[in-house]
């Protein structure tokens, strides 16, 4: 065993303050926790977002041949498999000098990427969220989950199952299974979607696409009518998201483009193949995710966010009807500039939601999309591949270098929720500021840094390349260490006072 | 009768086990009159209690998945190994091949567009251990079930066996190990 850590401690070293930690983070994806550390007035001086799992991708690709990395990579994370496979298959097409691919191909990359942010968009709702949207934020923790909301509004929650199942239906008609199927081939696609495969997806759009409907008025019904929400862990940040050629919402394919807070562009239509002039990685000792900045505005002040909420606002339209009415509406929640509400990311998922029911509506009706001309012809080999698309939780950077013999020597991930890393950590300040000073601890309490953190659909799997965790203790010590007070919570989630 | 509870969790994994017990979908309601969660990432109960189910996805990479393994095995009559990485570490397992600090080195140290070089050493970040184990290196086992993912069909095979109070099998159409 390496000694790469010291124990724990309940002080910080050498200033005295107070820790107190919730750990870990349910309902995310994968695996996190909050610290926060306080003076002997309740101050709080630092809070903290940690990712505490560590998995060693960027060596052990080494040696690899180019080919076999999507199948590998997108086993970083079972969540967005398919976000993986597809980066890194963009990649791919790079190394063997592939510029375009098939329209077949390309349709089919599409649809099986709109499926998969449909089934991650409503996992994160139903699954995850909606237990904190529809019970409150400091509700029974007993029932705030996805048996209690079956429970309560079984309608309500058995759609949101089934809009879910729509998507990995998707995933499977194209990769052979829901979870890490098969698809993508250098230059091209493996197979082409049945027409019996297609027809059988036909059968449910449209109540798939009512149902997405339902879920975008609930959002943004609970968005708007509750005020309380829109300063919620609310901080203004810039953006950065993916968007095609017209400055349109754009999942799979199209140039960079980051604003700062005030809405002024920083770079627009930015080719991603040179994403290392504009964005770096900092570490910090305390986290295994690294912190990423454009480089324009440094260390300090260009942090940025990613993700539904940064896409809806960064877009000039977007190319659906249904889609563009309600990124209208949202657009005037925002009077003109950018909605910075954290909480909002609910919103602008649910958005996206019907945004991509209807592009697969149109794509299943498009003749090409069973095409059989699914490889393109490929060119001269190239040593240095790299994918961007715009995965469900943000924008997903695949960055290889292989040697002459097809071999990876070097490999880099930048994933969505690494670049909301410094974000998460803005909101669980902001809410520990708000709610935490001066109060006692509770249960309730701990979950409003939870939901904070939840609204980014933070996929912790993905961002350390990592995964697993467990118990939820808080613990309250004074200046001098003494506990004063600490909460445990039981097996029955039963929050208990053992001090 | 009472229900059967159980409890999951994911070491080092990726979650998709998790997600293929979601692949029910709407047979989830009712495995739910049947079968009550206990500590998992889809409840707020973080510490697992007695159980007659528990369901592992991922290896063991460091100091906290063995707590947790323990904690797991300690509250479980019936623990079962899910999946690929539980079974045999799978792709976590491939840092196996390497040192572990040239692991570390390559993300925080030597990657690129990397700023403030550090390995990160923080008191908050678990000891990792040297190289990750499948989760039978630590504890016993009563169950494997295989599959990177194994499906939703199978989870449901394997429950529906034990909850008829049977030894539990999978025929050959669903045991894969893909």
């Amino acid at each position: 065993m390496e000694q790469n850590a010291k124990p724990p401690s309940d002080i910080a070293p050498s200033t005295n303050l107070r820790r107190i930690a919730i750990d870990p983070v349910s309902r995310v994806e994968g695996h996190g926790k909050i610290t926060l550390l306080l003076d002997a007035d309740n101050h709080i001086h630092e809070a903290r977002f940690h990712i505490v799992e560590f998995r060693g991708f960027e060596k052990f690709i080494q040696g690899r041949p180019y080919w076999e990395v999507p199948f590998i990579v997108q086993r970083l994370c079972g969540i967005c498999p398919v976000s993986h496979q597809l980066a890194a298959g963009k990649a791919v097409d790079q190394l063997v000098g592939v510029e375009r691919l098939t329209p077949s191909a390309e349709k089919l990359r599409r649809l099986l990427h709109f499926g998969q942010t449909l089934q991650s968009h409503a996992l994160h709702f139903f699954h995850l969220s909606s237990p904190d949207l529809l019970f409150g934020f400091g509700s029974d923790p007993a029932q705030r989950n996805i048996v209690g909301v079956l429970e309560k509004y079984p309608d309500l929650a058995l759609k949101g199952v089934k809009l879910r199942k729509y998507g990995q239906q998707i995933i499977e008609a194209i990769t052979g299974k829901r979870i890490h199927g098969t698809a993508t081939v250098p230059g091209g696609m493996n197979k082409p979607l049945a027409a019996a495969a297609r027809d059988a997806l036909l059968v449910d759009i449209q109540d798939i696409l009512a149902w997405s409907q339902d879920a975008l008025a609930l959002n943004e019904q609970i968005h708007t009518a509750h005020p309380e929400h829109h300063r919620f862990a609310t901080i203004s940040s810039n953006f950065l998201s993916m968007v095609g050629s017209g400055g349109e919402l754009e999942l799979y394919h199209g140039g960079l483009r980051a604003r700062s807070a005030t809405g002024a562009m920083i770079f627009d239509q930015f080719d991603y193949r040179g994403f290392q002039d504009i964005l770096r990685e900092e570490v910090r000792p305390w986290s295994y995710m690294k912190f990423p900045y454009l480089v324009e505005l440094g260390k300090e002040q260009g942090w940025y966010r990613v993700g539904p909420l940064a896409r809806v606002n960064n877009c000039d339209s977007i190319s659906t009807p249904l889609a563009e009415t309600a990124r209208k509406r949202f657009k005037e929640f925002g009077q003109g500039g950018f909605v910075q509400d954290t909480l909002a990311y609910h919103w602008a998922r649910m958005i996206e939601i019907l945004h991509c029911v209807e592009s697969i509506q149109e794509l299943l009706h498009d003749p090409e999309i069973s095409g059989t001309d699914l490889v393109a012809d490929l060119g001269e080999k190239r040593r240095i591949g790299v994918g961007v698309i715009e995965a469900p939780r943000g924008t997903l950077f695949h960055h290889y270098q292989i040697d002459e013999q097809g071999l990876i020597v070097k490999a880099n991930l930048i994933v969505s929720t690494t670049s909301n890393n410094q974000a998460m950590n803005e909101s669980v300040r902001s809410v520990a500021n708000e709610y935490l000073e001066g109060h006692e601890i509770t249960e309730g309490l701990l979950n409003h840094l939870e939901v904070a953190v939840r609204a980014y659909d933070p996929c912790l799997s993905c961002a350390t390349h990592a995964l697993g965790k467990m118990p939820l203790q808080v613990e309250l010590l004074d200046a001098d260490g003494t506990l004063l007070d600490r909460l445990v919570k039981g097996s029955n989630g039963v929050i208990g006072r053992t001090a | 009768m009472s229900k059967i509870r159980i409890a999951t969790t994911s070491l080092a994994g990726c979650f998709g086990c998790h997600m293929s017990f979601l692949d029910m979908d709407e047979r989830l309601v009712a495995l739910l009159e049947h079968v009550e969660f206990n500590r998992s990432p889809l409840t707020d109960i973080k510490h697992c209690g007695p159980c007659d189910i528990g369901l592992i996805e991922g290896g063991v990479c460091n100091a906290e998945n063995v707590h947790v393994l323990r904690e797991f095995r300690d509250n479980c009559k019936i623990l079962i190994a899910v999946g690929a990485c539980a079974i045999n570490g799978g792709v976590p397992a491939m840092r196996n091949h390497f040192n572990l600090r040239e692991c570390l080195e390559e993300a925080y140290v030597n990657g690129m567009g990397v700023e403030n070089p550090q390995i990160p050493n923080d008191v908050e970040l678990p000891l990792l251990l040297d190289k990750v184990h499948p989760i039978h290196d630590v504890v016993r086992v009563d169950y494997y079930l295989p599959g990177c993912p194994p499906s939703a069909d199978e989870f449901l095979k394997i429950l529906g066996d034990l909850l008829a109070g049977k030894e539990p099998s999978l025929p050959q159409n669903l045991l894969h190990y893909d």
